[in-house]
């Protein structure tokens, strides 16, 4: 696995010392709600989990050039990071992992990690890899046709670009000139399939070429670095220069889901190797070396966030379950 | 959106085939709904290869009448963001023979939008296509394919036979809230005249028509099969004093169950008619909801007649034919011995 290091000041891209402890605080929300979740789907109480540890770099980096309550969103189902920075809330995500009545993002009807919520603009997403990436074209196209100032972000794994969907929609995208970013958060697995045998080419970023956009290759266990990608791409959208490429080389710490076992698949010197490049630890170093947020900070945001976590589970675990009665609702549209 | 006109007084009307109805009745809801865009292969400079855009893309613009990449499932993939983000879509399938890409997308995303997302989402997107054989279309110009859709939840299947049904369903296609499957016979297109109303009038989705009524048997059908045995029915009663009720159900899904029963329980004999390959087919669907309820009210067995179970329609012209027709005339003669059964 080859990465490019990109050592992008902070200033330049013109994030503040409160942007990046935002940021920071979103990325360890993100690893231990995370972490969390799996701990409940070893204690029996949530039957599935997708793990995001090890994306928040790109997932948060990614995310947060794009703008709440305008932009939209269209993410898979490891963008945890994402929608987090979408303005869905960790009591909200832990609504779905237990599958409850007010799980935004279908009451408990879909597989936790199955986003979507109108109210925060995030188009509701399935399990087929990247049937998303054709729906953000169109979302696209109907912004640019209403002339709305709005950006449409699209997130999948490097496994998606094999999908004919994929082409389909980078390549009317492209033909259409639209306000669309697609985000590859490469962790260079399929589930236990690698990216060599997924494709003959060492970057995603390159295919862009041949939809006539730019591609780019960044580092995406480096959350400035990935942000400063995704405001270069968000910018190009809002001047009307189409979309962009970006490719973010990462590693998936866990499993594929709480019902894969990695261990036939990956070394574990190939996991303990990827976890010294954690997303989370590079970004607390540069926040510790730029004065923005020394050790001990950290190590309180994070018991302030854990402490937080577990009063989420805990009223999540209490919420309401799902009507039976409710299971035949909104097949088709309701009278109002 | 405009509710449609209430029906008081005869409407004026004005004769067409079904190919010009469906052509009047989306350049109205084009001309008067900006947000109702066409897309598809060849709909633009070509004006659609079977000339129902045409003209259109000088008249209204290349934004909203969009020629397309040759890529099915984009075409509707695309057609679902578009829908979901303020726009109502009409996307052309080029002929249903090609939808098969589009399938993933039709099935597990403009059919589950709604469901998945408890509500929060809806896809109000028409699929028109062009399906059905006779037409020397071969295999890949001649398929059926409603029974694939007919039976996902979330997913309205549509098919007119007359121009006013066309006209009329094409509306309340688009105005629907959720995704419609709009599939146009081929053969009915230039075969098929009728009089339209000159007024902007829906007809239902999920509502069968009588096309023809009848007091000895009953035969539900749809597609270009309805005039087929329209025309059975015609010489039966001429020839035989035969009394055949002739019920289009004309949206296959949701199927209108009360109309079919009700028929059914008139004349105590039940015949389905479809084109389709016989075998779990949208006439299975019809016969074992008769059989379910109404089997008391039976005077003879449930007569389904479908297709031979092979791929569609062969190109040469005995092979055509053999599939529309096994036996000489055998839509009348079946009727006629379940008449006197």
């Amino acid at each position: 696995m080859s990465t490019r290091v990109t050592h992008t000041p902070h200033e330049a891209l013109g994030l503040s010392a409160h942007d990046l402890v935002s940021m920071y605080r979103t990325a360890v929300t993100a690893r231990l709600l995370d972490e969390a979740a799996f701990r409940q789907n070893r204690m029996g109480r949530a039957p599935f989990v997708v793990p995001a540890s090890g994306h928040e770099g790109c997932q948060i980096g990614t995310a947060w050039a794009m703008r709440r309550g305008t932009d939209i969103w269209l993410p898979y189902y490891r963008d945890l990071g994402v929608v987090l920075v979408a303005g869905m809330t960790p009591y909200e995500v832990f609504l779905g992992i237990f599958s409850k009545a007010d799980d935004p993002s279908s009451a408990g009807r879909q597989m936790p990690a199955h986003w979507g919520s109108r109210r925060l603009g995030i188009i509701s997403g399935s399990s087929p890899i990247a049937t998303q990436v054709p729906h953000a074209a169109g979302v696209a196209y109907a912004v640019k046709y209403r002339s709305e100032d709005a950006v449409v972000g699209c997130w999948f794994g490097e496994g998606a670009t094999s999908e004919g969907d994929w082409h389909e929609g980078l390549n009317f995208a492209g033909v259409h000139r639209l306000p669309v970013i697609f985000v590859c958060e490469n962790n260079h697995y399929a589930i236990s399939v690698p990216q060599s045998k997924q494709m003959a080419v060492q970057d995603v970023a390159i295919r862009a070429e041949g939809y006539g956009f730019p591609g780019e290759v960044v580092d995406g266990n480096d959350v400035i670095a990935c942000y400063g990608a995704m405001k270069r791409a968000h910018d190009r959208a809002r001047a009307g220069e189409g979309p962009t490429l970006i490719e973010c080389k990462t590693y998936r710490f866990q499993p594929h889901t709480s019902d894969d076992d990695d261990r036939g698949y990956r070394s574990r010197e190939e996991v303990e190797e990827a976890r010294h490049h954690d997303p989370i630890v590079q970004f607390g170093a540069y926040l510790a070396e730029h004065g923005v947020l020394d050790a001990s900070g950290q190590d309180e945001l994070r018991t302030e966030i854990k402490d937080a976590i577990d009063v989420d589970i805990a009223t999540a675990w209490d919420a309401a379950d799902p009507d039976p009665a409710t299971a035949l609702r909104h097949v088709f549209a309701e009278d109002a | 959106m405009h509710d449609p006109p209430k029906i008081d007084r005869p409407t004026a009307m004005t004769e067409k085939n079904v190919v010009t109805a469906i052509r009047d009745a989306l350049h109205d809801e084009l001309a008067s709904d900006e947000r109702v865009v066409l897309l598809g292969e060849d709909v633009g400079a070509r004006g659609g290869v079977f000339r129902i855009s045409d003209g259109w893309m000088a008249e209204f613009g290349e934004q909203r009448i969009i020629d397309t990449p040759l890529a099915e499932s984009a075409i509707v993939g695309v057609a679902i963001g578009m829908a979901v983000h303020g726009l109502l879509p009409v996307a052309e399938i080029q002929f249903a023979d090609f939808i098969h890409p589009a399938f993933d997308q039709i099935v597990s995303e403009a059919a589950r939008m709604r469901y998945r997302s408890n509500g929060d989402f809806g896809v109000p997107l028409v699929i028109r296509t062009p399906c059905g054989g006779g037409i020397h279309g071969a295999l890949y110009h001649s398929q059926s394919i409603e029974a694939f859709y007919a039976h996902v939840p979330g997913v309205k299947v549509v098919m007119p036979s007359t121009p006013a049904d066309a006209a009329g369903l094409l509306r309340s296609a688009i105005r629907d809230p959720d995704p419609v499957l709009f599939l146009e016979h081929k053969k009915t297109y230039r075969a098929v005249k009728g009089e339209v109303p000159d007024e902007r009038i829906e007809v239902p989705i999920g509502v069968a028509d009588v096309k023809r009524e009848g007091t000895d048997i009953s035969v539900i059908t749809y597609g270009y099969e309805t005039h087929r045995c329209l025309e059975a029915a015609q010489r039966l009663e001429e020839d035989e004093h035969v009394s055949v009720e002739v019920v289009d159900v004309r949206t296959i899904a949701p199927l209108d169950v009360e109309t079919i029963l009700t028929s059914v329980r008139k004349t105590s004999k039940a015949m389905v008619v479809y084109e389709d390959n016989r075998s779990f087919g949208a006439g299975a669907e019809i016969a074992s909801t008769i059989a379910e309820e109404a089997m008391f009210d039976l005077d003879a067995p449930i007569v389904r007649i479908g297709g031979p179970d092979i791929p569609a329609m062969p190109f040469a012209t005995p092979l055509e034919h053999f599939y529309i027709e096994p036996e000489p005339d055998h839509l009348y003669r079946r009727m006629l011995s379940l008449a006197r059964f």
